[in-house]
């Protein structure tokens, strides 16, 4: 680790550069699974996947192997996947429906509510073996804001509520689109590597910057299509995108829709057959919430960032992406689509077909998100004795509002990150831009 | 002709409604309908992957990965007066210039109409066999 400050950060004089070696040294890395993972919450999964009791997924969470899980009296449970006794996973399938985990080596099994229900010749133990005090490990912390399951390592974090400040507002926008407010996780997990640091991934799922330079060969599909992709006249929205810092990291840029969204505006690529379910979506979105509400919910695409590693994309579908570092230079991505609980049949296939035009490993636009990110880690990781800095001070010198394609939100990241890290107070770009 | 990058010739051997699908790798045997795919494209969204494979700004594909793929075990599942479904195994082999390469290995299921032209490809799904889709990182060229 050198001794540059990660980054400098003086809004005053409109300067903001980021040390390179944020992205390359494993020791920040090392440092940030301490200061930043296990100081934060992170996203363990969806009330959804675990929809009746008995049903688990498994996956890692912050790092560790955990046994998503609901219990016999319908509560939902994080486990470490580790048994109490040597520490083999008593899991190892994906996902299922079970009353037991089982581990094999010994035999020891537990139930769905963690409880050791079983000791193969527990006789042998002495009196003080209490088998109340081994049942699986909860997660410290594991609380949820709208379906949305949480984890903490850190048993004195704030509560969730609170740790979510403004994201809670844009999470609303996306849970309103169901009509009884439950969404769904949709079959099919998107679970690819990138070789790049996970912070780059941060900054690029929601830096419409790189729209036009990196997607063109996207646009170019929408336009072929017959997707008119011009800005028209909003009444009650924002006219043009926008980047706002949502407080303790969270940030998202908030855009008005002209390119269709499934809830709720048809475009062609749609199919006619589609038209009168995307347009009574709609109408039940009017009825619901009002005209005002219905178009916020329906018009406009948020790209909603919840400090430290999710990304919840609601565009053209709904993306919920986390990613993980595994190394300084590599991280691994999963991607599901979400969708409103229930919705029918014809809807949900314009919902997966829109995702897939953009998103994922095969989509139109997402693999050139990946060759970007991959070339930016070879070309910093080569350099960076004679290239050390990044700029980041798109906007900067504006007073008040930042547009989508400036760089507020990205420094808001970049911010949280660094006072996780140093413990140092964070500049106010906006208190600034005020005096 | 895949691995000879001759986009155009490939086009020319698909139905006017043809499918190419690549299942999630949790999901090999989903619905497209019901379940989120790697790729489900329609005959349009086809014609607009090939027409951006052939661009300079498919930044993926640029340059274009060199692939080699080797096809084994392919066997008829079903026929009736119209149509032929066949299975083969694949390992494609992708190698690229400074960027990601790898092997992709899986099965194909084909669906073959028959025409006056002779065979023309209904659906083609590529199954990947690895349990995600991992350090590939994307299916950026048509596999």
């Amino acid at each position: 680790m050198n001794s540059n400050p990660y980054i400098i950060d003086n809004p005053g004089a409109n300067d903001f550069r980021l040390n390179r070696e944020t992205l390359i040294d494993p020791d920040i890395l090392t440092a940030e699974r301490d200061r930043v993972f296990d100081a934060c919450w992170i996203y363990a999964g969806h009330d959804s996947e675990v929809a009746k009791p008995g049903d688990f997924v498994t996956r890692d969470v912050g790092g560790r192997p955990v046994i998503l899980t609901r219990d016999g009296d319908d509560n939902v449970r994080l486990f470490l996947n580790t048994c109490r006794h040597r520490g083999a996973k008593v899991c190892r399938e994906r996902d299922g429906n079970t009353k037991r985990f089982y581990c094999f080596y010994h035999g020891w099994s537990y139930g769905n509510d963690g409880a050791l229900v079983a000791v193969p010749g527990d006789d042998a133990y002495p009196d003080s073996f209490d088998r109340s005090e081994l049942g699986l490990q909860d997660v410290p912390r594991f609380e949820h804001y709208r379906g949305f399951w949480f984890a903490s390592f850190n048993k004195d974090i704030v509560d969730l509520d609170t740790y979510l400040e403004g994201a809670k507002e844009y999470i609303d926008l996306v849970v309103d689109q169901s009509p009884d407010g439950d969404m769904e996780i949709v079959a099919g997990i998107q679970e690819y590597d990138i070789a790049a640091n996970w912070k780059l991934l941060v900054e690029n799922s929601f830096d419409d910057y790189h729209l036009h330079s990196t997607h063109s060969t996207w646009l170019e599909y929408m336009k072929d299509a017959g997707v008119n992709i011009k800005v028209p006249k909003g009444l009650l929205l924002p006219k043009k995108g926008i980047g706002l810092d949502l407080g303790n990291g969270h940030a998202v840029i908030d855009n008005y829709n002209f390119r269709g969204r499934p809830v709720a505006t048809w475009i062609s690529i749609y199919g006619e057959e589609a038209k009168p379910a995307v347009e009574a979506a709609k109408a039940e979105l009017v009825e619901r919430l009002g005209e005002e509400r219905a178009e916020r919910v329906a018009n406009t695409n948020r790209n909603l960032f919840v400090f430290p590693n999710l990304m919840i994309n609601d565009g053209s579908s709904v993306t919920v992406r986390a990613f993980w570092p595994e190394a300084a230079d590599r991280m691994k991505v999963t991607a599901w689509a979400l969708g409103p609980m229930g919705e029918s049949a014809i809807m949900r296939k314009v919902r997966l077909d829109s995702f897939l035009t953009f998103y994922g490993p095969g989509g139109l636009a997402t693999p050139d998100d990946v060759e970007a990110l991959e070339q930016v880690q070879a070309g910093l990781t080569s350099t960076v004795k004679e290239v050390s800095w990044s700029v980041m001070t798109r906007g900067i010198a504006k007073d008040g509002e930042q547009l989508n394609s400036d760089e507020l939100h990205l420094r808001t990241f970049w911010r949280r990150w660094n006072t996780l890290m140093t413990g140092e107070e964070a500049a106010s770009e906006t208190a600034e831009a005020a005096e | 002709m895949l691995d000879a990058w001759d986009l155009d010739g490939w086009l020319g051997l698909l139905c006017d409604d043809a499918r190419y699908l690549i299942p999630p790798n949790d999901v090999p045997d989903g619905d497209p309908d019901t379940t989120l795919f790697i790729i489900a494209d329609d005959i349009d969204r086809i014609h607009g992957r090939v027409k951006r494979l052939k661009s300079r700004d498919a930044h993926a594909e640029f340059p274009p990965s060199r692939t080699r793929r080797l096809i084994t075990n392919v066997r008829i599942l079903d026929q009736d007066a119209t149509e032929v479904t066949v299975t083969a195994n694949f390992s494609v082999h992708r190698f690229r210039r400074g960027g990601k390469g790898g092997e992709y290995v899986g099965k194909y299921i084909y669906r073959l109409r028959k025409t006056d032209d002779g065979f023309r490809i209904a659906e083609r799904r590529a199954i990947l066999d690895a349990e995600e889709l991992g350090g590939l990182g994307a299916v950026s060229f048509i596999l």
